[in-house]
């Protein structure tokens, strides 16, 4: 459903975040300070498997989650020697494959929300055959990246909310009121990116506020706060988008043309992010989806149809009547 | 560069300083066995095999010599390069890897050959013989002192040298015998190939590494080193840093912005704990521990351990002082201010040998007051049984943390080798309070003292570790009251009078900066340590500190931000020495006191006001002019000349060769750690020949090298921290959002590994040395390498020593699996490199474990004596 | 070249701190080893899905979406019963239709994390919220057809002569308000069988979505399914055939309906054909099929027995159907394939991801890069 439906920002200055992920030290402090700072409870204690990521995934319990990549390909004109070491094939497609095997085991309880109840069983470790590197184990980089919810211009949890309970703040950002929301859930397979989650012991969903509390007493987010590198820059979206183009464009002069933005354009699938990012990669490599749409942009077809469909219904029966009068 | 430390894991906040430095165009480099999150952020990674930096290091030495890199001007004007050494020093190149004045008899070395020529030196830092004014004849009884352990007096500040104008120098760097063809003679086999072979750097990366820092190390450009544990926890710890010296002397990155060596320090305010030591061989400010036989008198003490020349020559002002201090009115000149009451050291109290007391019985009481050494001590088997020896331990902490409750459920009580119930340790638990609930300082790796403020109560019973030993000692100086017993007196007439306040006596800790920072006679706040005098008008509880307090003003509680004022940041907390950010920094100007390039300029003389000046604090006598010379017979800093930056040090210079202060030679030389896959390529001798090692059941080691039974252990194994722990787990294990972070023990293997060793990726693995096994979790990671060693394949197994049996994660703890052979100057144990063998699948239970592990050494033909040979060199050197 | 200096007269050129550049002086050739390698036919992190699937529970929500058609499909029965002089049919459908309504209201409730908040539904009325336009329909088909079904209740008692039902004058009354909140309520009923559709669809679960034209006219005839069945069995023989008739051209439409998703969605209606949800949709068209087959037959020879079991077998295809796209929905949402491979073949044929989609230089030799399939 595009503009004319979906309310705009309205009031202050956007604000928003931009992660510079080329920069993040994977040092979690975000995901510690958010906690902290907002009292959310642990995520649940498993070794996942995924490098140095134990949390997996955003969820009820986890507002700001590090991502971490190992990946056989090098970064920029970073020389980490690996490609001359006496090495064997790579490991790092191999053990994500284990870890995917480990999920595959247990549908339905992994994919959810609480990360913790993940428990990848072990797996034989690949021996040289096709899931490695032809060549060897080649070239290694380590990405690592922060999530959080992306306070999206065309928020589809903000638009399917039946409640109202999900709002847009005067600083452009989405809020869910955890007085009004009564746990309905529409919100959790609305988000495009896999965002918003229900807390199962407590009933109603729960994400990232953008510290809401403490931006209208003009401190900055707990997360960026506490990020060391300036991974996490908040600040008002526009100046943020222009420092963001000027860094893709500083990183591609040094060799790293496969940097880019994520979510800083205006007219994609959501309008653009609130929350937006560099990335190194892919999105999905990052668990991003390469190209997000707001559920509600296709609404009002889809009322359309619902209508047309409705009026058929009311035909058939109609016909019913009249052919299985005789009958 | 950093190196021997994880410094975006371990330092994450410092570490935002090397991201603005790359922003600024900086060069980040990492060496490090595993790929870290530090090597993913650096420009170069060079893995190398753990235990081998000093070949790297002495491989750059070589790479600099050989081609002329060094700074020249610097090294002639700055350091000891130019000095000739005597005639009996033979070094390792004709010993095979000893140094000369090795003693079979002692398993140590008689320093006495090592010195300059022309004149006798006692160093300050490190071990310092007494007497050494008497003996300038060089021979003398250089062991004798050697079980004090009085190990490192004085940090690295300084060394006592009695006549400068006897040094012999040739300016020229040509003399045979002058610390510059020394050096180049003892490194000129650490070529690119030797550390190929050594370390298992590829030739092309060592070469780039070493053109990477050669070409950022000139006059307009300066490399910094970082190094932290990865570094320290060697047999050969300290020589790793002194090779770092020697290769950043010779490259004139000392005292000079954007160079130095930095010591990344660990527990916050671990820097202030040397400072105001929890060490039991200094008192404050690094003044040494006075001997029981040789310093009856306070006159004896300072004439023997103070420098005729540098700043140590003021050595009996800052000891008055402290005296002062310590006992006020009571402090007389007629009762030598006291100085008899200071307790004597005795012999090595190091905590390693405090356990062998434990398991010897000689140690009967043990407060543990913010350690968890049942976790985080090397050979934590040891260490409990050393703790089930006691009569009584008191453990301070805020939680249960293992050593409060191994006598119930330890892994020695899992496998029957001890019973709660025939354990007759009484063991008391109090509650601390954490640093959010109390007041103090902490002085960190930059020498700075920062405020913090209580910010809540302690929980409960809990209290500061101030409010505890105050109220101890008033508690025991009550019971004492109106003894007229002698030995009562040091503690009676103790200054023991700190202002309380609240519901609980809190004392103030304001109150007891202020007297770390002194008073002068009229009880005004000092300012400076140069105020302080030796006639007892001033008192002063760490020399060092004197100005912390400066005005009456709390100067570590200032928080003005950086964008207020210069780049430097005087204004943000307060650093010792005299608030100086940068120590020795004369050296960041040329010998006529202009800065070696505009672009480098922090300080400098300025002609015009007859003084230095610059950015910081000048570290030199501020209006000592450039082509100062000193006349004959000066003294103290007077006695050093207008180029003569290393003020602490005795002859002003910069110690590429260390002519006393060391136990392990004047040079640092690789040695392989004291377990080893491979034998040492370079010497004969094996191992550090001074290292510490025990003949203790508890503590076996394993063959090394072409031993027989080393290929039991055949992988090298390293410790180390993760970002999301702490330290023993005592701060994170407890505490749900760290621990979910990373929920469980582990190991990192390489693919390679884990397909030879048949591991799996989540799988389970043991791990065993000679003393224990574990298990672990197996992470398959591409970080890991092994390296190309010597003639063979090494494979290396990293473990993170976070976990224990307590908190809300727990997990085998790696301190299991290491050993008591320690560094002999510092007396630090070698966590950092061992060797291993790994297994798939979890630990025998019970028993079992036991029989698993004494399997292993009946396998390797593991007696008492492996691997505490001292020397295996061929030649045992002269005792010249 | 460092951009910065320290000069006697300070700093120089101090860049902004955040701008540090990882791994640009290694010194070795960009792009070595970054040969444009042949993407990757999939990646992901670490098999872990992109989105949140719905944390509904199967019965509350699958159930709703059956018993929310039933609702409307009998409703409309009712009412052509009621207009055609079918007593047994509006009387079947409109008791059909209330319970129905009861049940999925209260498994709506009951799956609401905060059940006792039900109310705050009725804070707002949101066309962007399907789910709010259903809480509004619901809450307004809810009533009608209670009253229609009451009107049949108390008409039945009254004609049982059950001691203390309504004189015969209000009889009248009562059958009147029966007929008019009966008819009201077949109004509305049409937009209960198909806003489901759109409630699903109106999701990032990428079967849902994707099927967004199809689904509220799989739904609607799926509604004429299971409605139909359940009255055809439920009502006199001789009245049925209306039902019979709705029941077999709402099954045949739904299965014609999924064969056309099957077709236009591609690889991402496989879940619909894998694992449990595919063993749902198998029964459910078994099933459809012999009720229709069933149905058929009793309309030829009349036979009470033909259409219960015709009736319950179309209703149970309905039901089997519901539940099939509700897990085949949850799988494709907990796969992260079904969502990063629809969205990537979009975003490489637009030629954009987001704002810049860089040539993609870095690639390493790696086939399948970080990311693999879960197995
Ligand atoms: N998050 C966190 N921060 C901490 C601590 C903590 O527990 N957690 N502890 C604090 C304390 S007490 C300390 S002392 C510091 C320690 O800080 P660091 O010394 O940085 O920490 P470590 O992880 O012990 O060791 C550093 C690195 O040394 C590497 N290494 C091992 N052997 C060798 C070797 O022979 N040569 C070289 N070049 N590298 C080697 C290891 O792979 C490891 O990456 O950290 C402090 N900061
Ligand atoms: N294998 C291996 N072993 C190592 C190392 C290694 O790298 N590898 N590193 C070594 C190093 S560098 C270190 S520093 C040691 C650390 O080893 P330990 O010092 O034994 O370990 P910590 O867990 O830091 O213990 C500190 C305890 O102090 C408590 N504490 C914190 N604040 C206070 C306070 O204000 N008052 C009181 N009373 N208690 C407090 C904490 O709860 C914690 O339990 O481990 C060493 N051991
Ligand atoms: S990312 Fe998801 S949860 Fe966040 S605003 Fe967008 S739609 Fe809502
Ligand atoms: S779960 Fe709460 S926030 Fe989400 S849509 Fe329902 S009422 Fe709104
Ligand atoms: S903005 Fe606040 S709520 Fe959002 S992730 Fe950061 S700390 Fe958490
Ligand atoms: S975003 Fe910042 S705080 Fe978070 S992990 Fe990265 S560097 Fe640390
Ligand atoms: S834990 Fe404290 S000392 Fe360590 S990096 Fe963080 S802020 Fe610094
Ligand atoms: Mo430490």
């Amino acid at each position: 459903m595009s503009d004319g439906l979906l309310e705009q920002p309205t009031g202050r200055q956007r604000m928003g975040f931009f992660t510079d992920t080329s920069i993040c030290i994977g040092c979690k402090a975000c995901e510690v300070a958010c906690k902290e700072w907002n009292q959310v409870p642990d995520d649940g204690l498993s070794l996942l498997g995924m490098s140095y990521d134990n949390t997996g995934m955003l969820g009820a319990d986890t507002w700001r989650h590090v991502a971490f990549i190992e990946q056989d390909r090098p970064l920029g004109r970073q020389n980490n020697s690996v490609t001359v070491m006496p090495t064997g094939p790579s490991g790092t497609a191999s053990t994500a494959a284990v870890v995917a095997a480990g999920l595959g085991d247990k549908h339905g309880s992994m994919l959810g929300t609480q990360t913790g109840r993940v428990h990848p069983g072990p797996q034989p470790h690949a021996t040289p055959d096709g899931h490695v590197s032809p060549g060897g184990r080649t070239e290694l980089r380590w990405l690592m990246a922060s999530d959080v919810c992306k306070h999206c211009t065309h928020a589809a949890c903000l638009d399917v909310c039946p409640t109202g309970s999900l709002i847009r703040t005067e600083f452009g950002t989405v809020v869910v009121q955890e007085d009004i929301c009564n746990g309905c859930g529409y919100c959790v397979p609305a988000c495009p990116y896999g965002v918003i989650d229900r807390r199962e012991r407590d009933g109603r969903v729960w994400k990232c506020t953008l510290c809401y509390d403490r931006m209208t007493d003009g401190q900055e987010p707990a997360c960026a706060k506490a990020c060391p590198t300036d991974s996490i820059q908040f600040g008002p979206l526009d100046e943020l988008r222009e420092r963001a183009a000027r860094r893709v464009e500083q990183l591609h002069g040094v060799g790293m043309p496969e940097a880019r933005l994520y979510g800083a354009d205006p007219d994609d699938g959501v309008g653009g992010t609130g929350a937006f990012f560099l990335l190194l990669d892919e999105p999905e490599v990052y668990g991003f989806p390469p190209d997000p749409v707001v559920t509600t942009r296709d609404l009002p077809r889809m009322w359309r149809h619902a209508a047309l469909a409705a009026a058929g219904v009311a035909a058939t029966v109609l016909a019913a009547f009249v052919t299985g009068a005789r009958r | 560069m950093v190196q021997g430390s994880n410094m975006a894991e371990c330092h994450p906040v410092g570490f935002q300083w090397v991201m603005a430095a790359k922003a600024r165009g900086a060069t980040l480099i990492h060496v490090d066995p595993r790929l870290t999150r530090t090597g993913a952020l650096a420009d170069l990674h060079v893995p190398l095999r753990a235990g081998t930096d000093i070949a790297l290091l002495g491989g750059l030495i070589n790479y600099v010599l050989c081609n002329g890199l060094e700074f020249r001007e610097y090294v002639v004007a700055y350091t000891n390069a130019a000095t000739i050494i005597g005639e009996q020093f033979r070094d390792t190149e004709d010993l095979d890897g000893l140094f000369s004045g090795w003693q079979d008899d002692k398993a140590g070395y008689a320093t006495d050959s090592w010195q300059y020529e022309g004149t006798s030196v006692a160093s300050s830092a490190g071990k310092r013989e007494r007497g050494t004014r008497a003996r300038h004849d060089g021979q003398g009884r250089s062991h004798e002192r050697q079980a004090t352990g009085r190990g490192h007096e004085h940090g690295s500040h300084g060394a006592a040298l009695s006549d400068l104008s006897n040094i012999r120098r040739d300016e020229t760097l040509r003399h045979p015998r002058c610390v510059f063809q020394l050096l180049k003679r003892h490194y000129s086999r650490y070529t690119p190939e030797m550390v190929a072979r050594v370390c298992g750097i590829p030739v092309d990366v060592f070469l780039q590494l070493a053109r990477m820092v050669t070409d950022n190390s000139t006059r307009d450009r300066t490399t910094a080193w970082a190094y932290a544990v990865g570094w320290t926890q060697h047999t050969v710890g300290v020589q790793y840093i002194r090779a770092a010296s020697v290769l950043q002397l010779l490259l004139g990155n000392i005292g000079r912005p954007g160079g130095g060596i930095l010591a990344l320090r660990g527990h916050a305010s671990i820097q202030g704990s040397t400072d105001i030591p929890t060490l039991y061989d200094l008192l404050p400010g690094y003044l040494p521990m006075p001997h029981p036989d040789a310093h009856g008198s306070l006159d004896e003490y300072v004439a023997d351990d103070s420098a005729d020349t540098g700043y140590w020559g003021n050595m009996r002002a800052y000891t008055v002082s402290l005296l002062k201090a310590y006992w006020g009115e009571a402090a007389t000149a007629d009762n030598d201010y006291c100085f008899d009451y200071l307790p004597r050291i005795t012999g090595d109290h190091s905590t390693y040998q405090t356990v062998k007391a434990q398991l010897d019985g000689s140690c009967k009481g043990y407060f543990l007051n913010g350690e968890n050494p049942a976790v985080g001590s090397a050979n934590a088997k040891a260490q409990r049984l050393g703790m089930a020896n006691l009569d009584w331990l008191v453990v301070r902490d805020f939680a249960l943390i293992e050593s409060a409750t191994w006598w119930r459920d330890g892994p020695e009580v899992e496998s029957g080798e001890l019973r709660p119930e025939t354990v007759g340790t009484e063991v008391f638990f109090l509650p601390a309070a954490a640093h959010t609930e109390k007041d103090g300082s902490f002085t960190n790796t930059q020498r700075m003292l920062q405020w913090h403020h209580a910010a809540v109560d302690p929980p409960g019973d809990a209290r500061s570790d101030l409010w505890f030993w105050f109220h101890l000692g008033r508690r025991i100086r009550a019971k004492l009251a109106g003894s007229t017993a002698e030995r009562d007196r040091p503690i009676l007439d103790l200054t023991w009078d700190y202002p309380t306040s609240g519901e609980h006596a809190e004392p103030s800790a304001e109150a007891v900066l202020r007297e770390i920072n002194g008073r002068a006679a009229d009880g005004t706040c000092l300012s400076s340590y140069q105020q302080l005098t030796d006639d007892g008008a001033t008192a002063c509880g760490c020399w060092i500190y004197c100005g912390a307090y400066a005005d009456g003003v709390n100067q570590a509680a200032r928080r003005k931000p950086h964008t207020e004022q210069n780049w430097v940041a005087p204004e943000w907390g307060w650093a010792w020495p005299a608030n100086r950010r940068l120590l020795y920094n004369r050296a960041s100007a040329d010998p006529e006191g202009r800065p070696w390039s505009e672009r480098k300029a922090y300080v400098w003389w300025d002609e015009g006001k007859g003084r230095w000046t610059g950015h910081d604090v000048p570290d030199f006598q501020p209006t000592k002019r450039p082509d100062h010379r000193p006349p004959p017979g000066a003294r103290r800093e007077d006695a050093l000349s207008g180029i003569d930056p290393f003020i602490m040090q005795a002859d002003g210079k910069g110690w590429l060769y260390v002519p006393a202060g060391l136990s392990d030679g004047p040079v640092p030389t690789h040695y392989e750690p004291q377990e080893s896959p491979v034998p040492n390529l370079l010497y004969g001798q094996q191992h550090n020949p001074a290292r510490q090692t025990s003949r203790r059941t508890v503590d076996p080691y394993q063959p090394s090298g072409d031993e027989p039974g080393s290929g039991v252990f055949p992988y090298a194994l390293t410790t180390y921290r993760l970002t999301e722990h702490h330290t023993a787990g005592g701060m994170s294990r407890w505490l749900p959002y760290l621990s979910e972070l990373q929920p469980e023990m582990f190991c990192e293997v390489s693919p390679e590994l884990a397909r030879e060793a048949g591991l799996e990726h989540l799988g389970w693995a043991t791990v065993v040395t000679a003393r224990e096994a574990i298990e672990a979790r197996v992470l398959v990671t591409d970080r890991m390498v092994p390296v190309r060693v010597h003639d063979r394949i090494v494979h290396q197994v990293g473990v993170p020593y976070h976990w224990g049996g307590n908190g809300l994660t727990t997990g085998d703890s790696a301190n299991e699996l290491t050993h008591l052979s320690l560094d002999p100057n510092v007396h630090i144990q070698e966590t950092k490199a061992l060797s291993c063998d790994v297994r798939p699948g979890r630990r025998p239970r019970g028993a079992d474990r036991i029989a698993l592990v004494e399997e292993y050494r009946r396998r390797a033909g593991i007696t008492a004596e492996t691997g505490t040979a001292p020397r295996t060199a061929a030649s045992p050197g002269g005792t010249a | 070249m460092t951009r910065h200096e320290v000069r006697r007269d300070g700093l120089r050129d101090e860049t902004p701190e955040r701008e540090a550049l990882i791994g640009a002086k290694g010194g070795r050739r960009p792009g070595r080893g970054g040969e444009m390698v042949p993407p990757a036919e999939f990646r992901s992190y670490y098999g872990r899905s992109v989105l949140k699937p719905p944390v509904w529970s199967a019965r509350d929500i699958a159930g709703y979406l059956f018993l929310g058609g039933v609702a409307g499909g009998a409703a409309l029965l009712a009412a052509g019963g009621d207009l055609t002089g079918r007593g047994s049919m509006r009387r079947a459908g409109r008791l059909i239709s209330a319970g129905a309504t009861g049940l999925g209201l209260a498994a709506l409730i009951h799956d609401l994390g905060r059940p006792a908040r039900f109310a705050h539904m009725l804070r707002v009325l949101k066309p962007t919220s399907p789910m709010s336009v259903g809480t509004w329909l619901l809450g307004g088909f809810g009533p009608l057809v209670g009253a229609a079904a009451a009107a049949e209740l108390v008409g039945a008692a009254t004609a049982a002569g059950v001691s203390g039902a309504l004189p015969p004058s209000a009889g009248a009354a009562v059958r009147a308000l029966g007929r008019s909140s009966g008819l009201a309520a077949s109004l509305v009923a049409p937009a209960l069988t198909t806003y489901t559709g759109v409630l699903i669809a109106n999701t990032a679960v990428p079967l849902w979505h994707d099927a967004h034209r199809e689904l509220p006219y799989l739904f609607g005839a799926s509604a004429l399914a299971g409605a139909g069945g359940l009255v055809a069995a439920s009502t006199a023989v001789d009245e049925a055939g209306p039902a019979r008739a709705a029941g077999i051209a709402g099954v045949l439409m739904e299965q014609a309906l999924d064969r056309r998703i099957h077709k236009r969605l591609g690889m991402v209606a496989e879940p619909l054909d894998q694992g449990y949800p595919g063993r749902l949709m198998r029964a459910s068209r078994l099933a459809g099929r012999a009720g229709a087959v069933l149905l058929a037959g009793s309309a030829l020879r009349r036979s009470k027995a033909l259409d219960v079991a015709g009736g319950l077998a179309l209703a149970a295809s309905s039901l089997l159907a519901r539940f099939g796209y509700f897990h085949a929905g949850n799988a494709s949402a907990t796969d992260p394939r079904y969502t990063v491979v629809p969205q990537r073949e979009r975003a490489d044929r637009a030629g954009s991801v987001g704002a810049q989609h860089p040539a993609d230089l870095g690639g390493g030799r790696g086939v399948r890069g970080e990311g693999q399939e879960p197995a």
